[in-house]
């Protein structure tokens, strides 16, 4: 991988070129309604300590049962990420003090993960894919929260979290630019919410990344590495990466050494912190948790959970460019959401793929990004907007009548064939009537229609004159026609 | 009438059922006992409106002709279980003013059969002892004296108070749970019965985890015929405890007076120690002679890796133990000795709510599982703990269906008089039991004579796995030629 540095990627330092390593580590609260060894509710935003079970709380006695969905949920994002299952995986106690970890440790899985070697491809804006390696996917509860400002001296600990299951999901150290990383969570958390087992909403914390970036001279060995923890937002992740390699650069060539240790970004200034040195790593002992048997599963379980995976978004892609004729950029952008996805591929069915990508990508998606909507709450449907495709199509409405159409649809709803009908947007395709529209506007301008004869631009102001007086509903292709006929072109 | 706080569980079962006590005497007899022996110090909590209110609901059972199988039954619960409302202190300072909401898979399922609560007996604080000394609440003074000593003697622990209140008649059974030997020596030290069950047998759930692996929870009763009855009652799989297991729990007590002729009994040579008294070797070739005579075929075995039980053991538990003992911090319930922050609180909280024994095994279990440290002790004792495991199953598969050791290498000794200077001294009491939980199989301690001094010594059978019935047979016929055990009222 040493000699494969590529220039693009690399950063100007102030004697020579730097390469970024980055690696990550993804924490991806899983699909559940119930928390990974507990009964307890995974419901966010209840009242604090609402949903904690005697488990979550660490009551004297009290075991953990492992919840065979999150097991089945880890098993799916396995196989969606192209990795090995381990049928016989283990349970570890990772000891340490916090009062947010009610038992002194916490269950996760250390020597034996649940899901081993896999990977992902990432497509970047530019066009250049990087394959990413995941080196293993394992399951683990998480902590409660500390809150510190409800009390003038005291901290009071909410346990609603504590026991929730996350997939930690490992990344080589294939990534070598902030741009990289961000696409490569972007793509992650795709896979994942194609799959239903996370729902990747970093706002409200399911999706978290330690990202581990170090700094070398092409082609040399790995830098000291440093561990940026619990960066909630892809943007952020930019950030962190950008500011870290540059500190790392400058510490470098200052002829300073990088320490490992595990750093803090701050949003706030854009910068990263020492949090604690590797001497002060906490020792955390692990060793297998003596109440839970090794997990073991089945062949036939696995692969009953393949047949069940939907069709995710690398497939999605490729059969939307092959079977619809997109371009990659458009395939790109209706696969990275699911709904979205779903939501095009209702609009095309039937229809012009390439048109359909077109107003979801443009119209549609545009007008939800600018007004802060989700897909899922669209104001127009797949089944409206197919509507208008239709009418479209068929000749009914021009393609500007069919964007005020789609205009009216999404602030007062309804059919847009009725709409059409109603309003009397259909289009005008009685050549008498337009003839007498361009007759008169010609004669009205006498100058112009002598211009256009060397100017052929002169042409669309006609058009643009006729449409306006048609109320746009003049049929565009007649005009065109008509006008040419008339001055002679 | 006899004392009705001596009859056994059979006994006191068919009076319930003649009607000829009334379960609300009984437990009546048993508090009074109970106020009577406080100086033992057996019981840490007793609990009279408790036992007196389940007690009118098995009589107001029996009447209805509704009675479970230990309707009525008087019981003394081992303060590491779990009761829902009653306090449970696993005997620690950090626990003392613990109130569970909750109720031990266990005894709520002695309550469902009908069984009376007396009240919580003592322990070695989190069962970390072989003599009941360590606990918060003081130590158990044992019912038996050496012949001519008034020496106050340990019970044996870490259920001193449940094996103390059997032998002196304060219950006509008690919970225990046993870890490396905690029910097998007490009831061995005491003169009654004792069984360590198969691991899984019993759920682990509501009851205070000291090594989670080796953990499990058994009978103290006056007979053997009383074992099998209780344990039907407390065995079981919990789909709360993942590590119980799924298989239906016999009839035990039809096992009692089952021949046992033709049965093959291993005798191994390595649990012939250095030092081992006379009259253990003795009592063991009494044991050996009972058998042969009830028609068993005794043949010598070998189980090589013995020798590495212990050292094993004492590396095994206090790990787990050093994590299972995690959750005690202070910050959610029990002791909190404020601190000037998080790490001050936690520490005066451990420092002050933990006893010296358990702060030595926190503090080894968390050595052995430390960075550079785990390979060479934990990994290894886990590896050792294989080997011991499979001894045992060789020995099975040739055939051997049940062995038999002493309980103990001495008879109980006096309070004070061990591991205060070499705590090693005091861990040495576990040699012959602590193999069984390493490899999971089932014990049960039986008395099989006297000691020159007066004090009872025990025989342990150990069985295959989910075999207490062979157990109960072979216990029996041990009982059965020994007689029973009972010691001087004094107190």
């Amino acid at each position: 991988m040493n000699a494969h540095a590529k220039p693009s990627k690399l950063i100007k330092g102030a004697d020579g070129d730097w390469e970024v390593v980055i690696g990550m580590e993804i924490h991806a609260q899983v699909t559940s309604r119930s928390k990974l060894f507990s009964g307890a509710s995974t419901a966010f935003g209840g009242a604090p300590n609402s949903h904690v079970s005697l488990v979550d709380a660490a009551m004297p006695g009290m075991l953990p049962v492992i919840n065979e969905e999150c097991v089945r949920q880890a098993v799916r994002t396995g196989l969606g990420l192209k990795a090995a299952i381990n049928l016989k995986s283990v349970f570890d106690r990772k000891n340490y003090f916090y009062p947010d970890l009610p038992q002194g440790y916490q269950i996760s899985q250390y020597k034996s993960p649940i899901v081993g070697e896999g990977k992902v491809v990432v497509d970047l804006p530019d066009g250049e894919s990087v394959t990413v390696g995941i080196e293993r996917v394992h399951l683990e509860q998480d902590a409660g929260k500390l809150l510190h400002d409800q009390h003038p001296t005291m901290s009071y600990v909410d346990l609603n979290r504590s026991g929730v299951a996350l997939m930690e999901i490992v990344s080589r150290p294939d990534l070598r630019s902030a741009e990289d990383a961000k696409a490569f969570v972007s793509k992650l958390r795709s896979i994942l919410r194609y799959l239903g087992t996370c729902d990747g909403d970093m706002e409200k914390g399911s999706l978290r990344a330690d990202v581990n970036v170090s700094v070398r001279r092409p082609g040399a060995p790995f830098g000291t590495r440093c561990e940026i923890k619990n960066v909630n937002s892809i943007r952020f992740i930019g950030q962190a990466i950008d500011y870290e390699s540059r500190r790392q650069i400058e510490t470098l060539e200052e002829g300073g050494t990088i320490e490992q240790e595990t750093r803090l970004f701050d949003p706030n200034k854009g910068e990263t912190r020492s949090m604690r040195s590797k001497e002060e790593a906490h020792d955390y002992r692990y060793f297998p948790d003596p109440d839970l048997l090794p997990l073991e599963l089945t062949q036939d379980f696995v692969d009953e959970l393949k047949k069940g995976l939907p069709e995710l978004p690398d497939q999605k892609k490729a059969r939307l460019i092959a079977d619809m004729g997109l371009s990659a950029y458009d395939a790109d952008v209706l696969v990275a959401e699911r709904e979205t996805a779903d939501f095009f591929e209702a609009v095309a069915r039937g229809r012009d793929p390439k048109i359909a990508a077109n107003w979801v990508i443009n119209e549609l998606a545009g007008r939800l990004n600018r007004e802060g909507h989700s897909i899922a709450d669209s104001p127009v449907s797949a089944g409206q907007l197919g509507a208008i495709l239709d009418l479209m199509g068929e000749g009914t409405i021009s393609g500007k009548i069919a964007k005020d159409l789609f205009e009216i649809v999404w602030t007062e709803g309804g059919d847009p064939r009725a709409i059409v009908e109603q309003r009397g947007m259909k289009q005008v395709t009685d050549l008498g009537a337009i003839a007498a529209v361009v007759d008169g506007i010609v004669a009205a301008n006498p100058d112009k229609a002598a211009q256009a004869k060397e100017k052929p631009a002169v042409l669309g102001w006609f058009v643009g004159q006729v449409m306006k007086s048609s109320g746009g509903k003049a049929n565009p292709k007649a005009v065109n026609d008509l006008l040419k006929q008339k001055l002679g072109l | 009438m006899t004392d009705i706080t001596s009859l056994t569980i059979a006994a006191a079962r068919d009076a319930l059922k003649k009607k000829t006590i009334s379960a609300r005497e009984l437990a009546d007899a048993h508090l009074s006992a109970m106020e009577r022996a406080r100086s033992l110090n057996a019981y840490v909590l007793e609990t009279p409106d408790v036992a007196r209110t389940m007690a009118a609901r098995s009589d107001k059972r029996i009447a209805a002709g509704e009675a479970g199988p230990l309707e009525g039954i008087p019981i003394g619960v081992k303060d590491l279980f779990c009761t829902k409302d009653v306090r449970t202190t696993a005997c620690s300072h950090i626990l003392h003013n613990f109130v569970p909401a909750y109720e031990s898979t266990v005894t709520a399922q002695l309550w469902r059969d009908g069984a009376v609560m007396l009240g919580k007996t003592n322990n070695d604080e989190f069962a970390m002892g072989s003599s009941n000394e360590t606990s918060y609440f003081g130590p158990v003074t044992s019912p038996w004296h050496r012949k001519g000593s008034n020496t106050p003697l340990v019970p044996g622990g870490s259920s001193g108070g449940s094996a103390a209140a059997v032998a002196a008649n304060l219950c006509l059974a008690a919970t225990g749970t046993d870890t490396g030997g905690s029910i097998r020596q007490p009831a061995a030290f005491t003169g009654i019965a004792g069984l360590k069950p198969t691991y899984g047998r019993c759920s682990r759930w509501g009851i205070v985890a000291f090594a989670s692996s080796l953990d499990q929870a058994g009978p103290f009763t006056r007979t053997v015929r009383d074992g099998a009855i209780l344990l039907r009652s407390m065995a079981g799989h919990d789909p709360k405890d993942t590590t119980s297991v799924d298989r239906p729990v016999p009839d035990y007590e039809a096992a009692i007076g089952r021949s046992v002729k033709g049965m093959r009994i291993g005798i191994p040579k390595e649990y012939r120690v250095d030092g081992m008294a006379a009259e253990i070797e003795k009592l063991w070739e009494q044991g050996i002679a009972w058998l042969k005579a009830a028609g068993a075929e005794i043949v010598e075995i070998s189980l090589p890796h013995t020798k590495y039980a212990l050292p094993a053991y004492y590396i095994v538990a206090p790990a787990e133990a050093s994590s299972n003992l995690a959750r005690y911090d202070g910050v959610r319930y029990g002791l909190r000795e404020p601190g000037r922050d998080i790490i001050g609180m936690y520490e005066n909280t451990r420092a002050r709510g933990f006893g010296k024994e358990v702060r030595r095994r926190v503090m080894i279990g968390t050595y052995v599982l430390s960075a550079g440290y785990y390979d060479a002790y934990y990994l290894r004792a886990q590896k050792v703990r294989t080997l011991i495991k499979r001894d045992f199953e060789e020995v099975f598969a040739r055939g051997v269906q049940a062995i038999l050791t002493p309980a103990t290498p001495t008879a109980a000794f006096g309070i004070g008089e061990k591991g205060g200077v070499d705590p090693i001294e005091m861990y040495l009491n576990d040699v012959f039991t602590v193999t069984v939980n390493m490899a999971g199989l089932p014990g049960l301690a039986v008395p099989a004579g006297l000691s020159s001094e007066g004090l009872p010594l025990g025989l342990q059978l150990i069985g295959r796995p989910f075999d207490e019935e062979t157990l109960f047979s072979l216990g029996e016929v041990i009982e059965q030629a020994a007689g029973r055990f009972a010691p001087e009222t004094w107190w």
